[in-house]
């Protein structure tokens, strides 16, 4: 009996599941295993398309519209108005700048220093762990808290910063209104970001840099390579493709800031610290302009995917050239 | 070998720690004036000119945060709030991951790719439509809200984590329960998940203290007083007394205390997740 329902599609599948014999059985046990495998998916995957994708999907739509606040009212169909808007909108042009410039404060900072620090921990040395440990926590304090303290921090009278600089080091020659003005509130807000993640960027490039082979280090030692040479040579070229990566995950994360704007400077004075996300809460939760608010997080949104998709192919180029 | 060597070799190592200690102390800088102030009698806060340590340090911030303003209720909501998600983030990611790991099926592809894009999303772009929905679903100002969106918000990046540490799993031991008769749940409950202990505390730890530390969405569908966590607490607290510093940092301190215990305990797999999850990539 086996031999003659023996097919070649069957016997194939055999080798797997040895007691399986003719094609009904499998592809009864075949429509079996897909059951299980949906019922071991769709509770998770419901959840994550209706809490997750359908809100992906909406947000276009919704930018689309003078979107009604009231449950069931009629929303107006602007088209793409919203995004013409944002282009003639003054804040919406300088909340953009004001990310541009957090991110030029924080991204090369985080790299240098999270670099640095990376690069004064890899070696046999005292207390390692406890330094690593120490440069990460801040970036496992919450934003809420680390914001508060800044703003504390920033404080024109009597705040700490002012009192290093001013009473101590006497490098100014008056309080400085930190958080009063555009570009000194930013730079503060930059300061944050860079203190907050430099823990983050270090145990990457750690990681990386445990990774690159002691050989080469030793093979240039023996070239009589110093220090700065050897990191110049062996180092840095291995760990570049990590030093690309950590870039744009800090660009990203650079469009991203929100809550520490929102709780030092709240976008003010009268919005000269807004940034994209800041700006776009303050149209949706603040003037209920749900519509305008959905166009700006879209365009931010279209941003960040160009970004990641030019990373990829940044990616792949070294990998297929090397 | 060289002579001198040693020595400056020796010279190298003490540069290296200067630097490295004066790092730490920018670390530290704000923490420690955090405390300090946090101990300072509220008409001392922002005396001039500054003293950086209390002179009468007193733990009257402490009580006043605990006692007042129902702070009591907001760490129960935030401890409510991050454990339910937590439970279940991972169950379901853990089941999802499964899934993938363990089955082909039609659509599987479909199904992963959509994650992996969902993931590239900015979770601020999702915050008007997810507010809508919430809205709809008549979960605003409830901590049902919070949980349900914190947990679809973190199955994601689980899925994602779970799923590459279940497929280095051997499949050869699937294979021997399956000739036992052991059913997908069972190979899923006593294999595959007892297995997996440290990717799933890895994922536990990062679940759990995102929810806990989640500000945007708390404060966005949550009004109610009595259904505040902690950040929106803390937040509010420092616009309501916005001179009382001290007691604004006591709460702070109360808040972060439960984090930095978890991450001094469970450095290691913090430290492996993050480095791991970015190097792979």
């Amino acid at each position: 009996m086996l031999p003659t329902r023996s097919t070649p599609s069957s016997s194939k599948a055999s080798a797997v599941g040895a007691r399986d014999a003719g094609p009904n059985r499998l592809s009864r046990r075949r429509r079996q295993e897909v059951l299980h495998a949906y019922l071991f998916l769709l509770p998770c995957f419901a959840l994550f398309a209706l809490t997750i994708l359908y809100p992906i999907g909406r947000a276009f739509q919704i930018s689309l519209f003078h979107w009604s606040i009231v449950p069931g009212g009629a929303s107006d169909f602007l088209g793409l108005k919203n995004y013409q808007h944002a282009l003639h909108d003054p804040v919406f042009w300088r909340a953009l700048a004001n990310t541009g410039f957090y991110m030029l404060i924080t991204v090369p900072a985080q790299i240098v220093l999270g670099l640095l620090a990376a690069v004064l921990l890899d070696a046999r040395m005292p207390a390692r762990a406890l330094f690593r440990t120490l440069y990460y926590l801040p970036v496992v304090t919450s934003w809420v808290v680390v914001s508060l303290v800044f703003r504390y921090l920033f404080i024109t009278q009597g705040g700490l910063v002012n009192w290093i600089l001013h009473d101590q080091l006497h490098l100014v020659a008056y309080n400085i209104n930190w958080l009063g003005a555009r570009w000194t509130a930013m730079t503060a807000l930059g300061i944050l970001g860079t203190w907050k993640g430099v823990g983050w960027s270090m145990v990457i490039f750690l990681a990386a840099l445990q990774g690159v082979p002691k050989v080469l280090h030793e093979a240039a030692a023996v070239d009589g390579a110093r220090a700065w040479g050897r990191f110049r040579a062996v180092s840095l070229p291995a760990i570049r493709p990590v030093v690309a990566f950590v870039t744009v995950l800090l660009v990203i994360g650079g469009f991203n800031v929100f809550i520490s704007v929102y709780l030092m400077t709240g976008g003010g004075p009268v919005d000269q610290t807004q940034v994209l996300l800041s700006y776009m809460y303050r149209q949706a939760f603040s003037f209920l302009d749900f519509g305008y608010g959905s166009a700006i997080s879209f365009l931010l949104t279209l941003i960040v995917f160009v970004i990641s998709l030019a990373q990829l192919r940044l990616f792949r180029r070294p990998a297929g050239a090397s | 070998m060289v002579v001198g060597g040693r020595g400056r070799r020796r010279g190298a190592m003490a540069l290296r720690l200067a630097l490295l200690t004066a790092g730490v102390v920018v670390m530290l800088l704000p923490f420690a004036y955090m405390l300090a102030t946090s101990f300072k009698p509220n008409a001392m806060v922002l005396e001039i000119p500054l003293k950086f340590f209390p002179e009468h340090p007193t733990t009257a911030n402490y009580v006043a945060a605990w006692t007042s303003n129902r702070f009591a209720q907001y760490f129960l909501n935030s401890v409510i709030v991050a454990i339910a998600t937590t439970a279940a983030a991972l169950l379901l990611s853990s089941m999802m991951a499964f899934s993938f790991a363990r089955f082909r099926f039609p659509g599987r592809s479909l199904f992963f790719g959509l994650i992996l894009i969902a993931l590239m999303v900015p979770t601020m772009m999702m915050l008007i439509p997810q507010f809508l929905l919430a809205r709809d679903l008549h979960v605003l100002d409830s901590l049902w809200g919070l949980v349900v969106f914190y947990t679809g918000g973190n199955l994601g990046f689980n899925t994602f984590l779970l799923h590459s540490f279940f497929q280095d799993i051997p499949s050869e031991l699937d294979e021997a329960m399956i000739v036992d008769g052991a059913s997908p749940w069972t190979r899923y409950w006593r294999l595959i998940l007892p297995l997996s202990r440290p990717a799933l505390a890895t994922a536990a730890i990062f679940t759990f203290l995102a929810s806990w530390d989640e500000f945007t969405w708390a404060l966005t569908i949550i009004n109610d007083p009595s259904r505040y966590t902690l950040p929106i607490a803390i937040a509010l607290f420092q616009g309501q007394h916005s001179t009382s510093w001290g007691l604004v940092f006591a709460a702070s301190a109360i808040a972060i205390a439960p984090v930095l215990i978890i991450f001094a305990i469970f450095q290691r797999q913090f430290v492996a997740g993050i480095a791991s999850g970015a190097v792979k990539a």
